[in-house]
């Protein structure tokens, strides 16, 4: 027997009752996130990169909705999934040459980035262990949606409950100012964006002359025939009835 | 490796029958972290650079909510509340502003020179 089919035989033997379902959408969504961002380091191509970016973001979205924060896992998939990805896709589509879409970095670069990315997780698995507070299982406390919260917040008033021996809630600040930061930040990156990506005019001063010479004799021309072809039919239709 | 199976299947099954902790999400997020540092360093395509860094950002956005939840909180501990979504929320904006501006940068630089490969743009090289 395969290891991999004893596992799973072991799992399987668990009374369904103690199966805590929580954890369980927890592990699958956590196994696709981790399993598919590990693929987007380890695939070749760059159109299955982005294909594997999209379904770890979207599993992340799942853990935000388990962590109850669903307004967080709403926005997740809209932004990212729906809109940051189109654009990376779009990005990949106008610069998918054949040699591009795979171009593959040296073996000797992978290795390093391997030794280095596992020194890495190891620090921070050891980080993240290492306070007791969050090693302890969750208490479980189901809060309110926190959609209104979140949208009062961002209009600078605050009406969540506010912490234990912290300042009371007439004195929290919201967040308004970043609010209005992020907002005019938003715009200002998508105006110089459109701008950066714009199609180049060729500078060719002669062809736009040229153009600009050939442009009204042939559009008049093809006013007249629009409207030859308009009387025609309207004689026609005349004829017709009479 | 069957010791290592031996290892597993309990871990498995507390995984499964545990309620999860702030600790967990921190694994997660310290893999997507790890994924994103590792996909910034090895890829030479730059849409895939571009990838690696919406990976970490995704991974502390992780960190942030797992914070963020009540849910996930230990008996008497506190969590950051709607602070931590909020924040991010906000890392999820600059991470589609930062989207848009690096792409854009990549087509310009796709336009100039017909590639997307990072390491040939060494104009500036001194």
């Amino acid at each position: 027997m395969t290891p991999g089919v004893s596992v799973l035989a072991e799992v399987a033997a668990l009374p369904v009752a103690a199966v805590n379902w929580h954890s369980f959408f927890f592990v699958l969504f956590a196994a696709l996130a981790c399993g598919f961002a590990v693929a987007v380091v380890a695939a070749d191509n760059v159109v299955r990169m982005a294909l594997y970016l999209v379904l770890s973001l979207g599993a992340t979205a799942g853990l935000f909705f388990l962590a109850g924060a669903e307004f967080v896992g709403a926005m997740q998939l809209m932004i990212y999934v729906g809109g940051t990805l189109v654009l990376l896709v779009f990005g990949v589509m106008l610069t998918a040459q054949e040699p591009l879409v795979s171009i593959k970095g040296s073996g000797r670069d992978r290795v390093l980035a391997g030794i280095v990315g596992a020194a890495l997780l190891a620090v921070l698995l050891q980080a993240a262990f290492s306070v007791r507070v969050w090693r302890e299982p969750a208490a479980g406390v189901v809060s309110d949606p926190a959609a209104t919260p979140i949208g009062m917040s961002l209009v600078g008033v605050r009406v969540d409950e506010p912490p234990a021996g912290g300042p009371v809630a007439a004195k929290r600040p919201g967040y308004l100012l970043p609010f209005e930061i992020v907002s005019v930040h938003l715009l200002v990156v998508l105006v110089g964006a459109a701008y950066l990506a714009r199609a180049k005019r060729r500078k060719t001063p002669r062809a736009i002359e040229v153009a600009a010479s050939v442009e009204p004799p042939a559009a008049v021309a093809e006013h007249a025939a629009i409207g030859r072809s308009r009387s025609a039919g309207g004689s026609v239709l005349t004829g017709g009835r009479s | 490796m069957s010791a290592g199976v031996v290892a597993v299947v309990p871990l498995l099954g507390s995984l499964l029958t545990e309620p999860v902790s702030v600790a967990h999400y921190l694994v997660v997020g310290a893999v997507l972290f790890v994924s994103g540092i590792a996909c910034m360093a090895v890829k030479r395509n730059a849409l895939g650079v571009l990838m690696g860094i919406e990976l970490v950002l995704n991974g502390a956005n992780v960190n942030f909510v797992a914070f963020a939840s009540p849910y996930l909180q230990a008996e008497g501990s506190r969590s950051l509340g709607i602070d931590g979504q909020v924040i991010a929320l906000f890392v999820i904006l600059l991470a589609a502003a930062e989207a848009a501006v690096a792409l854009a940068i990549t087509l310009n630089f796709y336009n100039n020179h017909a590639t997307v490969d990072v390491d040939r743009a060494d104009d500036l090289k001194g």
